[in-house]
């Protein structure tokens, strides 16, 4: 969309609001609130580590300042519900515009497929989500438009805690895309991004793939992006929302916490 | 006989929990090298370096020669309790709180005759075991003790009043992920600790020996993440006012070079566990426990953090351990200060490397977690405040008396 818009898209505009305001479309939040308990990636300790999130009091209406409540935060760029760039993982960091601040801002919004796996994940924490089950669902819902995000639903998101990270003595166990379905997704239907409701956009068990975490290695390798730790993804329809995604604009960001919203219609 | 000290009875909501009061404490400088061997558990008074003759109270001239070279050494511990009175009435704030209470006048081995607390369970004329306690102002006191053990000796009220027994008192232990807090646990709930909370952060990742704490007696998990203001803020809200003893177990050892890439930031995760970490600790818990430093018989009555002995002096390998643990030191110096309000104490625990995996690739002799854990409650139990565990820790101490320049050279090769 440009600033010479003419009646059409304006128009277009106008009915969106209409509808918001109606309640004919509605914006779903796919975020989880970003506090200190949420669980984080966990790399072996000899390894740097993701900061969790941390909030300290500056004042509250108090002596260190007598009208005003505010708070100094700090977090690794991939905390709680958030957006990995192409540049997090080594495929994709000689691309262009592959930081969160160089993100163009047209794939800040674009469509969503849902593929429903939480019956699948309720069985099986190891569940990998195949190129059948994605052919599968096209055979339902129509072929994967390209630029689309695709979220994969499990209802992780209802776990917490120590259900939700779900770590053993050999490692974390969520459910996930296996290699060659995220490599099709991103080379047969030029998706925009994938989505999941666990800790990262690959299955728990995925540093064993062929290759090793093949969800970023294949999307960030072709510029594309992920989100993880969603949630609410239950109440998007199989096709037809709208995902915003906008990451902060940091500097040379690898990724960052963020506000996802779908608009979803009646 | 000493009365064995019963489990307390619940507090009366209706009754004023009594501010702490300290007894009288202005010493000399010079009198402060009683301190020295009190916070460390040593029995030593002056002797003159040229008439070899003991001397107490301390003094800045040697009573016999008129010498000024009258350095503190160890001395032998008998004595004779040449008189015991009871005092029922005295003007001391502190001590009308606690009386009847028992002084004497013992006859040291030694030579010179002093002044003391005499423990329930000595009679007059009869030899006593003579220790240098601080008391609840943080100042060093002679007292007397049995010449063998007797029941429930460490139940005696004067004693108790001397240490931090965790006999029926609740302590709270930061960390229970580490094996030296789970050690402390074990050791604790053995010494008859009353009430055992061990702090656990990010409880969704597992971790070694879970379950085995859980069945300890007395043991009760508790959500802990020093690094978190409001985690800390949380649980003090909750069971601050239960805490009697407070055992920093939290640690983050991570080896490196100064010049690794992540050198900074791995130093700043360790900063923020230890030094930050202990901080948001003082801050939450540490006003509560000043102010119940006379609540009853179990009132609060000690911190305890667990340093590196490196600490004192930097070894390269355990850089940013050592860094941190420095900073933590000369915050538990701030720390006592502030304690001292409340008659509570601050005991820091010196160790070299432990048998524990961040110390793998480190060389013997190691500290057991399970020794560190006995030493702590032995510190207690005794009313400590510097407490040297294992041979690394020793060894350290004395170089650094001896020549603090070899000691950083040598460490640092």
């Amino acid at each position: 969309m440009t600033a010479a818009a003419g009646p059409g898209p304006t128009d277009l505009l106008g009915k969106l609001a209409a509808s918001i305001a109606g309640g004919g479309v509605k914006l779903v939040d796919l975020t989880h609130t970003l506090s200190p308990d949420f669980p984080t990636i966990v790399m072996p300790p000899e390894f740097g580590q993701s900061a969790p999130f941390r909030m300290e009091r500056i004042s509250r209406y108090d002596g260190d300042g007598p009208a005003w409540y505010w708070n100094n935060i700090s977090f690794g760029e991939h905390t709680g519900t958030h957006f990995d760039a192409p540049v997090h993982w080594f495929t994709g960091k000689d691309l262009p515009l592959n930081t969160v601040d160089t993100l163009p801002t047209a794939d800040m919004l674009a469509p969503a497929c849902i593929i429903d796996c939480a019956r699948q994940a309720a069985e099986d924490a190891d569940f990998l989500l195949t190129r059948q089950d994605v052919l599968d669902w096209e055979a339902r819902h129509g072929r994967v438009p390209s630029r689309s995000w695709v979220l994969m639903r499990t209802d992780w998101s209802k776990k917490t805690g120590r259900d939700y990270a779900n770590l053993t003595d050999d490692g974390a166990h969520t459910p996930g895309p296996d290699a060659e379905a995220i490599r099709w997704l991103v080379e047969e239907r030029g998706i925009i991004g994938f989505g999941t409701e666990t800790i990262g956009t690959d299955a728990g068990q995925a540093g064993h793939f062929d290759p090793p975490y093949p969800a970023h290695h294949f999307l960030h390798g072709a510029g594309r992006y992920g989100l993880q730790c969603l949630t609410n993804l239950d109440l998007l329809p199989p096709v037809g929302a709208l995902v915003f995604a906008a990451p902060l604009k940091i500097l040379h960001g690898s990724g960052s916490p963020l506000r996802v919203v779908a608009l979803v219609g009646g | 006989m000493s009365k064995p000290i019963a489990k307390p009875k619940r507090k009366n909501p209706l009754e004023r929990t009594r501010e702490p009061l300290l007894p009288p404490a202005p010493r000399s400088r010079t009198a402060h090298g009683l301190t020295r061997a009190a916070a460390e558990g040593r029995f030593a008074i002056q002797r003159c370096a040229e008439c070899h003759a003991f001397t107490y109270p301390p003094r800045d001239a040697c009573p016999r020669c008129l010498s000024d070279r009258l350095p503190f050494v160890d001395a032998p511990t008998g004595g004779v309790l040449a008189a015991l009175t009871t005092v029922h009435v005295t003007a001391d704030s502190y001590f009308r709180e606690r009386l009847p209470w028992r002084t004497g006048i013992v006859t040291l081995d030694c030579g010179p005759q002093a002044i003391a607390h005499v423990h329930g369970d000595c009679a007059e004329g009869e030899r006593v075991n003579m220790s240098l306690q601080l008391d609840r102002g943080g100042q060093a006191a002679l007292f007397a003790n049995p010449i063998s053990r007797t029941p429930d000796m460490q139940d005696d009220l004067q004693w108790r009043e001397m240490t931090a027994d965790p006999n029926q008192r609740r302590v709270l232990i930061t960390d229970g992920r580490n094996p030296v807090g789970q050690a402390l646990a074990k050791t604790l709930a053995e010494a008859g600790a009353r009430e055992i909370f061990v702090g656990v952060g990010e409880q969704w990742k597992p971790f070694p020996n879970e379950e085995a704490l859980r069945q300890i007696g007395g043991v009760k998990i508790v959500p802990l993440d020093l690094t978190d203001e409001r985690s800390v803020a949380d649980l003090a809200t909750d069971i601050g006012a239960k805490v009697d003893i407070l055992i920093n177990t939290t640690d983050h050892i991570r080896p490196g070079h100064l010049f690794d890439a992540g050198a900074t930031l791995r130093i700043g995760e360790t900063m923020e566990q230890t030094l930050f970490g202990a901080m948001r600790l003082a801050r939450a818990f540490a006003p509560v426990m000043i102010a119940r430093g006379a609540d009853g018989r179990h009132g609060a009555a000690a911190w305890v953090n667990l340093l590196s002995v490196h600490a004192l002096a930097n070894l390269p390998a355990l850089g940013s351990l050592s860094v941190s643990h420095a900073a933590c030191l000369s915050l538990s110096h701030w720390l006592r200060a502030e304690l001292a309000r409340g008659g509570v104490k601050l005991m820091n625990a010196f160790s070299g490397p432990l048998d524990t995996e961040w110390f793998q690739t480190l060389p013997p002799p190691k500290v057991a977690p399970a020794a560190l854990a006995t030493a702590v409650v032995d510190g207690l139990r005794r009313g400590l405040e510097e407490v040297y565990v294992g041979d690394v820790a020793n060894d350290i101490k004395t170089r650094l008396t001896a020549n603090p320049k070899a000691l950083e050279r040598e460490i640092g090769q």
